[in-house]
């Protein structure tokens, strides 16, 4: 391939005259890495990759783009798993990587004002000192940018007591399609005129071009206990949740594996689970002493209510984070006993767990393919794992008809099909499902309020109208949609 | 009176075929927030009620706009739940719609969330008489945009609400409440802004020119070990905070307009020697002031927040205004939902 771009590309010599030589890639070599984000399924090449360095050139990349109609993906370090990232073909990729300045740390108000591209552990790094964290942790946190967190509303292990990031910002930063820098929320704990800072959160890079952040720190909790718990019987662990919550405790973290997923942990970091267990529970508590000691008590006797066959308590930090291990490297421990796997990320009502996990492996019959479940299971928040083999004919198209099953199911049973990975290209189908032909033409028209021609992020999260009744011709059986007896909430 | 969805849906459509601009009244608890259209025809929703969904182990609840906060209240606490914004009004007959749309919150809000924080999911009728639904009733969602979090504090200028679905909290096992004294505002505020550093029992603080009263709220054992930290006597609580929150302190019966003042929690104190309350840990002032409104609002810009309007003259609008460009980003979302902008125009901004 050569490493020098035709230059033919009238696109290519404009954003030069905006943008250093250095912030532009355009060659098919360097532009190879900017093909996929963290969903490789889905590829393809840009038109031409950018990496602006200011604002101000983000701006003028803007400006440029509306003028001549060019479609924009914004990415942050691309560790989407929902092709969030993926290229358009005549489009530009507009990377915020290099905009990674942490701007101020505000320990009075505990805030901090960082550029799109800080990455999401490196806030929690800077501000260790004042002992002070950004609560939100995606699994990705190494990597992923507070400007792609932002666009997709993440979340994370610790969501259910601490939030997801629309509860973790105070302002951000955008600059629209016409170049303009507009400043949406505040300093203060809410602001004047529509909430735009919600509507910002996970709307997928379609509204405007995150720049600046200003986050809420919290103060990093005293104490942190790990209590895990076995079960021999999956239904039994997810009651034990349910009572567990229902007893008025809200754990900081709230995790559970099946059996599957608790082998491969446990052969690729020793974690210390019991391999025999049908299903585990990790229940952290954190908070000051005394509150812990009292909940790691209560939450002990109500998990042997309902039937632990086994529970132990990190007896130290090292042991705590052991446990933790197998859970974090759950998706690499996969990765180990398959050589692909695919990540779904359907939430549904906690009490339906043990039904939707039956039909999941009764799923995993009809399709020969073999399934982990990983759950966050405080809020509900199903990670099945689909294993395949990309080398094999049919399996990837098998794990996908897979996959969209267990969404159309979490639909059903009053779910979503998306609790924090984001719809991007890969769920845009699924659209269609969850949300009736009014819902989405509304959105259309919200989209349409901050981008009347369409070009950020064209063909992702929302689904046209003309898409969906394609989709539903070949979906609706009998003239019917699957469940119809469900009230779509 | 509209009882039922499709009622609803029907009486909005034809009022945008006919271009009426119609004004949505639930109880009418917080009619002195905005300039309310006299030329509007009243469109009741009081009828639309019931509690359609509640699980205590999935924290959730799910319920019809009308109804009442009381009746939600009531069931929760029977399970040891309850609403963590603390909306005013509940005893007065606020319903959840109304709640929602002026997304007021109580004394917890600095500590547990705002009104938003807590909506799960929404379907209301839009300018068009169209029954959209965002969100859903599941903790973790983000398919579609987020269209139910920017009903609160909307004034039901972007859709009347026909079903709205909330995350729920635990009661705590207790609450106590310290009295400590502080003169000071600046100390306060620094007083305020350190404990949360050292504990995470406190739900409420609020420094009233004397005193810094701390909602303590946990396991009994927290609660002893945050006042050992804090300092201070155990007082009456509980008719306090209700008080504040429902605006019946009597702070808030003096003279003179009542202005809220959202700021970062350590911005300096607004105004030296005027008569405030400190709220939310620093983040909500309550200033009682007959001085200039255009002098409150430019304090208030100039420390990065902004001013509202709350009572004591009804000539002078309760909403801050906003910069240029965010106006125009407003009035796109507006005409989005409400092309025609029936639904209770004005009650924000003038301009929509």
């Amino acid at each position: 391939m050569s490493r020098t771009k035709p230059a033919s590309d009238p696109l290519i010599t404009q954003l030069r005259s905006v943008l250093p030589e250095s912030c532009i890639v355009a060659d098919a070599v360097s532009m190879k890495p900017y093909e996929c984000d963290g969903l490789s399924a889905y590829r393809q090449m840009p038109r031409v990759v950018v990496l602006p360095e200011s604002v101000e050139q983000v701006q003028a990349v803007m400006k440029l783009c509306q003028r001549t109609a060019t479609p924009i993906v914004p990415r942050g370090a691309g560790t989407s798993l929902s092709g969030g990232a993926m290229p358009h073909k005549n489009g530009v990729v507009l990377s915020l990587a290099r905009l990674r300045q942490i701007l101020q740390i505000d320990a009075d108000n505990r805030t901090a004002r960082v550029q799109a591209g800080v990455r999401n552990l490196q806030i929690s790094e800077a501000v260790q000192h004042l002992g002070l964290y950004y609560a939100p942790d995606p699994s990705s946190q190494i990597a992923c940018t507070i400007g792609g967190n932002v666009a997709e509303n993440a979340g994370g292990v610790h969501c259910l007591k601490y939030g997801l990031t629309v509860h973790n910002i105070l302002q951000v930063k955008m600059v629209n399609l016409d170049g303009e820098l507009i400043s949406i929320g505040g300093t203060a704990l809410d602001a004047p005129g529509y909430d735009l800072l919600a509507l910002m959160m996970g709307s997928e890079g379609m509204l405007g071009i995150v720049v600046e952040v200003l986050v809420r720190l919290l103060p990093r909790p005293k104490v942190a206990r790990v209590v895990m718990a076995a079960f021999d019987d999956i239904e039994k662990a997810g009651d034990a949740v349910a009572s567990v919550i229902a007893a008025g405790v809200i754990p900081g973290g709230f995790e559970m594996m099946d059996r599957a997923a608790i082998q491969a942990a446990e052969d690729f970091v020793r974690a210390g689970y019991p391999t025999d267990a049908e299903a585990i529970l990790l229940c952290e508590l954190d908070g000051t002493e005394e509150d812990v000691i009292s909940q790691v008590e209560k939450v002990e006797k109500l998990l042997t209510h309902a039937g632990a066959t086994d529970i132990r308590l990190a007896s130290d930090e090292k042991q705590r984070v052991r446990f933790w291990s197998g859970r974090k490297n759950a998706f690499p421990a996969m990765g180990r006993i398959s050589p692909d796997y695919y990540c779904m990320d359907g939430t549904i009502p906690r009490k339906q767990l043990g039904n939707v996990l039956g039909r999941i492996s009764a799923l995993s019959t009809k399709y020969d393919l073999r399934v982990a479940n990983v759950f966050h299971a405080g809020d509900g928040n199903l990670h099945p794992l689909i294993l395949y083999d990309a080398n094999q004919p049919d399996e990837f198209r098998r794990a996908e008809e897979f996959g969209a099953e267990i969404l159309d199911l979490c639909v059903a049973v009053g779910g979503t099909i998306t609790g924090e990975h984001g719809v991007g290209v890969e769920k845009i189908d699924r659209m269609c499902v969850q949300f009736d032909t009014v819902s989405l033409s509304q959105f259309l028209a919200v989209r349409k309020a901050f981008d009347p021609d369409g070009l950020l992020n064209p063909d992702k999260a929302v689904p046209t109208l003309a898409r969906c009744a394609e989709f539903n011709a070949m979906h609706v059986h009998h003239g019917q949609l699957a469940h119809p007896e469900l009230e779509r909430f | 009176m509209s009882c039922n969805a499709t009622e609803i849906a029907a009486r909005v459509e034809s009022a945008y075929v006919t271009q009426t601009p119609l004004n949505i009244t639930g109880a009418g608890t917080k009619s002195f927030l905005g300039q309310q259209d006299v030329n509007a025809k009243p469109l009741d929703v009081t009828g639309h009620t019931g509690i359609i969904e509640y699980d205590p182990a999935e924290l959730i609840v799910v319920a019809r706009a009308g109804t009442p906060l009381k009746e939600i209240e009531a069931l929760l606490a029977e399970h040891r739940q309850m609403l963590g914004f603390e909306p005013p009004f509940a005893d007065t007959g606020a319903t959840l719609g109304g709640a929602v749309a002026a997304g007021l919150a109580g004394p917890r809000r600095a500590y547990a969330g705002a009104v938003r924080d807590f909506i799960l999911g929404a379907t209301f009728i839009n300018g068009k008489g169209e029954s959209v639904t965002a969100g859903g009733k599941v903790m973790k969602n983000v398919a579609g945009f987020d269209l139910f979090r920017p009903m609160a504090r909307s004034m039901g200028t972007l859709g009347v609400l026909l079903k709205i679905a909330l995350r729920v909290l635990p009661l705590p096992e207790a609450e106590k409440t310290l009295l400590h004294e502080e003169n000071d505002a600046l100390a306060a505020l620094q007083k305020m802004n350190r404990w949360p550093l050292e504990t995470q029992a406190i739900s409420a603080t609020c420094w009233d020119g004397k005193c810094i009263r701390i909602r303590l709220s946990g396991s009994a054992a927290g609660i002893a070990h945050a006042k050992a930290h804090i300092g201070g006597e155990y007082a009456d609580g509980n008719g306090y905070w209700q008080d504040l929150k429902n605006f019946r302190l009597e702070f808030f019966q003096q003279a003179g307009r009542l202005w809220r003042i959202s700021v970062a929690p350590m911005s300096e104190p607004f105004a030296a020697g005027a008569c405030h309350l400190i709220d939310w840990g620093g983040a909500q002032r309550w200033l009682k002031s007959d001085g200039p409104p255009a002098d409150i609002r430019a304090r208030a810009s100039q420390l990065g927040g902004f001013a509202e309007c709350f009572a004591g003259d009804l000539q002078v609008a309760t909403f801050h205004p906003l910069e240029p460009n965010v106006l125009a980003v407003n009035r796109r979302l507006k005409a989005a939902l409400d092309p025609a902008g029936i639904l209770n125009r004005g009650r924000l901004y003038p301009e929509f």
